[in-house]
């Protein structure tokens, strides 16, 4: 069975975790080069904002977490997909190495909103529609790493959590579109956000730091995935050969 | 088609009624739920026609996703659900019909129940209308959804808290719109728009939900 | 280039310092520790898979018709 397709054999652990070991090293500089060069414009180079002053300067980490927090979701609700249809052993590895990165930026998004919020708005937390989705995608994420983390078995984990993934990813606008709604009738509490047009090294040192997050955020996640594939195929060939030859 | 879900909204009233206990409660946790919030907040009536929408909801919400665990528990644990994945019927048809089943015993009762409880919050006749109108078409897609929730966690240890965390950021549109309902009605606008999304949002979970509910009932099967 | 002039400009961000850096210094130790975390999980992983191999080996060369 193993060798008989291209696709599958791509998609096989055994070619895929060398593969992974080699990349992470380059994910990482990447994350750490586009990290110190995104951080120089934003920190360093990029003037004040007239309107928010320094405190602008927080969007360089809160606009690429909550990119990511929702990238990231999407990216699994993807690898759901394709595991159920195709019965992949990867694509659960995947969904279960990328969902703790995607909760931990959904948090960060949360943190850096509220820290963001003190100084705008003068309360650190507002009932703002973003700001309610986000909290509702990081209960999407807990709820996944709960089901999966109840399941012992590791394949029936992977198919109960792609399919809370796929049923997650179909409600996503339907709560994004209802927390709207409730926030334009609730407009005793609704914050307008001031759209300023933003300076060229402002976009590009935001740009940058999206960068960084996103590669940084694929290094962890085949890191992870590294580690649940040695633990759940600890029995294959390939996984023997690789602890043996460790220990050399 | 209507034959199978008939029979199992049959099959599964007639399981419910022999543990009455567990449809009153439910009821009388709504009922005691809503009644500790004028006790928490205060009794002034103006504080209390605004909370009542929200308080009436999130409390029927709680109160829906106490039966759910058992939705499927004890045709799993008697082997008859496996029964019935095995059937040449769809799977998706007797999820259809224990979603209805489900609604009748819990959504139903609380529907009928909250106009009362809408009168301990000083709310006028038209929006005591409003919510049990809002909470009938309402509770069907909680059930629904609910079903995907408790077919997941089926057999798992834990699975009742599980449950709550997995359902109810997905209750959260019907929370709104309902809610929604009764607060236009109070404040005097139209609450048409609110009831038709809720009523959008009930046939879509009843029409989707099912069929997410014997996948993942199939899984856990496996 | 550099638009600040001193370093204590830097640090003070026009009086948003507690904010900017409470968010720069979570968002830091997160994308920190996660990684460490990561890489003890594969340490301890990959240590305890080695032990059980090595059990396995012992037990299959004590009986080699099993």
């Amino acid at each position: 069975m193993t060798d008989r397709f291209n696709l599958y054999r791509f998609a096989s652990p055994a070619t895929f975790y060398p593969l992974a070991g080699k990349m992470i090293p380059w994910f990482a500089a990447a994350a750490v080069i586009f990290g110190l060069a995104g951080l120089w414009l934003g920190m360093l180079v990029a003037p004040t904002d007239f309107q928010q002053g320094e405190g602008y300067r927080i969007i360089f980490i809160h606009v690429p977490a909550s990119w990511m927090s929702m990238f990231i979701y999407l990216v699994m609700a993807f690898w759901a997909a394709i595991g159920l249809a195709f019965n992949t052993r990867l694509s659960g590895m995947m969904t279960q190495a990328l969902a703790p990165t995607g909760a931990l930026m959904a948090f960060l998004s949360l943190w850096t909103g509220a820290f963001w919020g003190k100084p705008m708005w003068g309360a650190w937390w507002v009932w703002d529609a973003r700001l309610t989705s986000e909290l509702i995608l990081l209960f999407l994420y807990i709820g996944f790493l709960a089901l999966t983390a109840a399941i012992d078995d590791a394949r029936r984990a992977d198919k109960a959590g792609a399919l809370l993934l796929l049923v997650g990813v179909v409600n996503v606008p339907i709560i994004y579109f209802s927390v709207k709604w409730w926030n334009t009738l609730h407009q005793g509490s609704s914050v307008n956000f001031t759209k300023s047009s933003m300076a060229e090294t402002m976009l590009w040192g935001m740009l940058l730091m999206a960068l960084c997050f996103w590669m940084y955020a694929i290094a962890v996640a085949l890191a992870r995935a590294r580690v649940i594939m040695l633990e759940r195929e600890r029995h294959t060939d390939w996984a023997r050969a690789e602890l043996s030859g460790k220990e050399a | 088609m209507f034959k199978i879900i008939l029979a199992v909204i049959g099959r599964d009233l007639k399981l419910a009624m022999r543990r009455q206990t567990d449809i009153v409660s439910a009821l009388f946790f709504f009922i005691i739920v809503v009644s500790l919030f004028p006790l928490g907040v205060g009794p002034e009536p103006d504080l209390l026609r605004k909370l009542a929408p929200g308080v009436l909801w999130v409390a029927a919400l709680l109160a829906t996703m106490l039966s759910l665990p058992r939705l499927f528990a004890d045709d799993f644990r008697d082997g008859t659900l496996e029964q019935l994945a095995l059937a040449p019927h769809p799977l998706g048809l007797v999820v259809t019909g224990k979603v209805i089943a489900h609604w009748l015993v819990s959504g139903l009762p609380l529907a009928l129940i909250a106009p009362v409880l809408g009168i301990q919050f000083d709310l006028s006749t038209d929006a005591l209308l409003v919510l049990t109108l809002a909470i009938l078409v309402g509770t069907p897609a909680l059930s629904g959804i609910g079903a995907i929730g408790a077919a997941l966690t089926l057999g798992l240890r834990g699975g009742g808290v599980l449950l709550s965390l997995l359902v109810l950021p997905l209750y959260i549109p019907v929370l709104i719109f309902g809610a929604g309902a009764v607060d236009a009605t109070v404040s005097g606008l139209g609450s048409e728009g609110h009831l038709s999304l809720l009523v959008a949002l009930t046939f879509a979970a009843l029409g989707f939900a099912p069929w997410a509910s014997a996948a993942a009932l199939k899984i856990a099967l496996e | 280039m550099i638009y600040w002039n001193s370093f204590a400009d830097f640090v003070h961000m026009g009086g948003y310092g507690l904010y900017v850096w409470g968010s720069f210094g979570v968002t830091a130790l997160v994308l920190v520790v996660e990684p460490i975390l990561v890489a003890r999980r594969r340490k301890n992983t990959i240590a305890l898979l080695k032990r059980q191999l090595r059990a396995e080996t012992r037990t299959a060369e004590r009986s080699p018709n099993a």
